[in-house]
């Protein structure tokens, strides 16, 4: 039997999705094809508010890699906008003249963001903020800095503006209405969302009618009605979505505000379908992803030959993805004849809940600040049962007070009925997940999250899903032990991480006081984890704080048992001359110092000089033009080579220079822990190579590239990054992997350590399977660098930096 | 003159200014070498810069809250106490510390 052709134009969320459903229930029902009008994969748009704000990269939010398609057998056209539909013919043809036949056709579109025709809304500047091009144009702006002007204070524009803060640039929001989100807030939540971000730093200004963009080349400002006008260097319209129905009018499909279709997701022509943001059922547009994703699965299930389901419209709720903003509101909270209401607030908490009920029934409901008994109240909503006049009076304290349970999230989640949704996004029940759990024997939250896919969109409802894995285990269900950075506080590495980037913390004091640290200045252990944080997140601002530095990094030498310090200039490759020995062997006579040793990293070690000395050791090792080796450092310590082609009868490259030019590149940068390079010219392997935190062997066609190895406490080979063919590939390599490091590794986490908790694939996808983002890390490391590469101890033979650390105190005689 | 062993007196050693905040100096008074530390606060203790451990220079340890960690192995020695923090024992002689007109001043005994 010949397989039927399935043809989909658009690749985003609803579409994937269907294949999804469809794949799952009837793997060999369809050749299917993808037209892209976007060049890349399928990709969870909802989350591109953390990557504008630098909390996640486009890697975490990619749903079906490349393989993906590969693996299911599915042609996929990227950045192929289909420009026609041939509905006689049976054929879609696009703008690159690509014609393909459809058995059946499934449009999926989306939408357009909807400009406001506004004199000077055509001007370079002007963004909008729907996909992944729009973050990225956004994120390049922010780069020079200046303020952005955001033209909507709904759900979208807020989030961008929230993301362009947290990048950096000065941020005004322009919103028509008087109070903030109004289709999803009441004024009050409202008032104190606007609070919240004033707060932060936006200048939120509302009941303000934009009247013009203003600029002659490009965007330089806007004029509002009442006369002001306010500087801007970008705009971004975040005011609304219109369906995307043109190629369907174009068909002669029956189109209203979008793609009319029943509820199977057939449109006027039975053999085209459509699910998404262009649809539009019973009068309704959907936007939010919960019903979308309802439509998808209708419509895969449709397609696969399952015609008795169908698609009703249901309530929505929403939540803001700002990070520290807690928000929740869902169903009708709009005052009306025969409606009253039930509000709770804690000026001193930031909290405010309002629930909304008709007759007897909850039908709405805002929540501020404290949001996690959103999920229960939106289930009373969908359910639409009566709330008892005894249990009104605790109704707003949620779950936990009905019927006076315990106050503890396992109660809590035990308290909610079989079909109370857990996770919005996916539309996933508590019984789903409990029947999950049971049938499959799932034991952790990545297994509910493959199973199910619950918690795997926004991640909100993680929490909740735990609770459910405890409740259902009981003991048996180990939470996932945090490891917080330290006694001084109870968040753990990556949480600190993220929110440096995210709030825009750039000092140690800032991060102690907004992220609540237990302790008035921290601990040994903090504070040079924070430090190097912040370094690595902010290159070009971050002051370096010598204070939380281990005093090897603070004095630039190694202190030994004896309080006397080890001395190691850097010898490029593990290569020297006369005159730097000559130079080595005088410092070492004329400074007395007792002992001099090879290192294993082929360079020469000084040990036993006094502190006070250090500064003239530096300064006679500078003049016959030697710098620090950082043998004391979380830094780049040594790259060890062989002699390679130059040399060597078995050599196939220039592993010396290679080595060298590594070294050169990577000099002066800090790192989580401390980063061992080596390079040898043939597989023979003289350098060691293949136990280094970045190795390269040499080979006749090439460079093999590894990482992840380990000759200390624990003994571990390299793993294989790739193979590339030329030296300048070696290098960009190299670097965008040590930038990946430093951006994701724990502080005192060895490469090893780092990519085996994030996955070895995962770091050869960042780097290997995405040029885009190769080069990207390669473009911020050489930037950060730019800034690092001083030589520290210059700095100190001069007596500028921290003289008081090696001038000694005059002493107090009898 | 009394003819007490134990008289003691204050020494001037420096000025506040020379003593980094969250940091310390190091300073040998009458042959002896002591450590003088600032915290964040300002607070400012004087002790023998001789960990109980291993004898590391408490003076290079990072300093935070009203502790210093040893550089060598990680003691977490109490400023105003120069007693071992944590589950460690061991103990330093500490220093009466007098700040006036911006100097440092040493109470040690003869």
């Amino acid at each position: 039997m010949t397989r039927k052709s399935l043809v989909v134009i658009g690749n985003g969320m609803a579409p994937g999705r269907v294949l999804e459903t469809l794949i799952e229930v009837a793997p060999d029902a369809y050749d299917i094809t993808i037209f892209n009008a976007e060049s890349r994969v399928n990709y969870n748009r909802i989350m591109l508010s953390p990557v504008l704000s630098g909390e996640q990269t486009f890697d975490d939010i990619i749903i079906h890699g490349d393989g993906w398609y590969v693996e299911h057998g599915i042609t996929l056209y990227k950045g192929h906008k289909v420009v026609a539909i041939d509905r006689a013919a049976k054929t879609v043809t696009s703008e690159h003249g690509e014609t393909v036949s459809y058995d059946k056709l499934l449009i999926a579109t989306g939408s357009n963001p909807f400009i406001i025709p506004l004199p000077g809304h055509d001007l370079p500047g002007v963004l909008t903020y729907r996909d992944l091009d729009d973050v990225n144009a956004m994120m390049i702006a922010a780069r020079s800095g200046g303020r952005a002007v955001v033209i909507g204070g709904g759900l979208l524009g807020l989030e961008a503006a929230a993301g362009l803060l947290a990048q950096g640039m000065d941020v005004t929001v322009l919103h028509i209405m008087p109070t903030l989100m109004e289709r999803q807030l009441d004024p009050s939540a409202g008032y104190l969302l606007q609070k919240e971000l004033a707060g932060r730093g936006i200048d939120i200004r509302t009941s303000a009618n934009t009247k013009e963009i203003l600029g002659g080349s490009k965007v330089e400002g806007v004029l509002l009605d009442d006369g002001t006008e306010i500087a801007a260097d970008i705009i971004v319209m975040a005011v609304g979505i219109r369906p995307n129905h043109w190629l369907a009018k174009e068909a002669g499909l029956d189109v209203g505000r979008g793609i009319k279709v029943d509820g199977t997701m057939q449109t006027s022509d039975p053999d085209i379908y459509s699910v998404g943001e262009c649809v539009e059922f019973e009068g309704n547009c959907y936007g939010l992803v919960a019903p979308l994703y309802e439509q998808a699965r209708v419509c895969g299930l449709t397609l696969a030959g399952e015609r008795s389901h169908a698609f009703v419209h249901t309530e929505t709720s929403t939540k803001l993805k700002v990070t520290g903003v807690n928000l929740f509101s869902g169903g009708d909270f709009a005052e009306a004849d025969g409606r009253e209401e039930i509000v709770f607030r804690d000026a001193a908490r930031g909290v405010y809940k309002r629930l909304v009920l008709e007759e007897d029934r909850l039908v709405g409901a805002v929540l501020y600040g404290d949001t996690a008994d959103g999920a229960w109240f939106f289930q009373q909503i969908r359910e639409g049962a009566a709330i008892a006049p005894d249990a009104r009076d605790t109704l707003i304290f949620g779950p936990t007070f009905m019927g006076g349970a315990p106050l503890d999230p396992m109660a809590a989640v035990a308290a909610l009925p079989d079909d109370s949704e857990i996770c919005g996004c996916n539309g996933i029940s508590k019984g789903k997940i409990l029947a999950a759990i049971d049938k499959e024997g799932l034991k952790d939250l990545e297994g509910v999250r493959t199973c199910t896919k619950a918690s795997s969109s926004c991640g909100s409802c993680t929490g909740l899903v735990e609770s459910l894995l405890a409740f259902k285990l009981g003991a048996a269900f180990a939470a996932p032990a945090k490891k917080t950075v330290c006694g001084c506080t109870d968040l753990a590495h990556d949480e600190v991480r993220r929110l440096i980037v995210s709030l825009s913390l750039k000092s140690i004091p800032a991060v102690m006081q907004e992220l609540g640290w237990k302790t008035s200045c921290g601990c040994a252990k903090c504070r040079p984890a924070l430090n190097f944080y912040l370094l690595a997140s902010w290159p070009v601002e971050y002051v370096d704080d010598g204070q939380s530095r281990f005093i090897n990094e603070r004095v630039h030498a190694n202190i030994q048992k004896d309080g006397t310090y080890s001395v190691v200039p850097r010898a490029w490759g593990g290569m020297t001359t006369a005159a730097e020995l000559r130079a080595i062997a005088d410092v070492i006579d004329k400074f007395q110092i007792p002992a001099v040793k090879y290192t294993g990293g082929q360079r020469l070690d000084m040990l036993g000089v006094r502190k006070q000395d250090l500064p003239g050791v530096w300064a006679d090792l500078n003049a016959a033009g030697m710098v620090s080796g950082h043998a004391y450092g979380k830094s780049l310590r040594t790259v060890k080579t062989c002699v390679g082609t130059e040399w060597c009868r078995f050599g196939t490259q220039d592993s010396t220079g290679l080595g060298i030019k590594l070294e050169k590149m990577m000099w002066g940068s800090w790192t989580p822990h401390k980063v061992k390079l080596g390079v040898s010219g043939c597989p023979r392997n003289c350098a060691e190579a293949t136990c280094k935190d970045i190795g390269v062997i040499c080979v006749d066609s090439g460079y093999e590239l590894h990482f992840g190895g380990a000759a200390g406490m624990e003994i571990k080979g390299t793993e294989i990054l790739c193979k590339v063919a030329s030296e300048g590939e070696a290098l960009e390599y190299c670097a965008a992997l040590l930038q990946l490091y430093r951006e994701q590794g724990f502080y005192l986490e060895r490469i090893y350590r780092w990519s085996a908790r994030v996955g070895l694939d995962k770091v050869r996808e960042q780097i290997v399977g995405d040029d885009g983002n190769r080069a990207a890390l390669y473009a911020r490391f050489l930037h950060a660098q730019s800034f690092a590469q001083t030589d520290p101890w210059a700095e100190r033979a001069s007596g500028r930096v921290d003289a008081h650390e090696f001038r000694e105190l005059a002493p107090v005689e009898g | 003159m009394d003819g007490s062993a134990s008289m003691e007196r204050w020494v001037d050693v420096c000025a506040l200014a020379d003593v980094p905040v969250r940091g310390a100096r190091r300073i040998r008074i009458f042959g002896h070498e002591v450590a003088v530390f600032r915290t964040s606060n300002d607070a400012v203790y004087a002790l023998d810069n001789q960990c109980p451990h291993k004898g590391g220079p408490l003076s290079e340890g990072i300093v935070h809250d009203e502790g210093v960690t040893c550089p060598l192995h990680g003691l977490i020695m109490h400023l105003p106490t120069g007693r071992a923090l944590g589950a460690e024992t061991g103990c330093v002689k500490t220093y009466g510390v007098r700040i006036e007109d911006k100097r440092v001043s040493v109470r040690v005994g003869i």
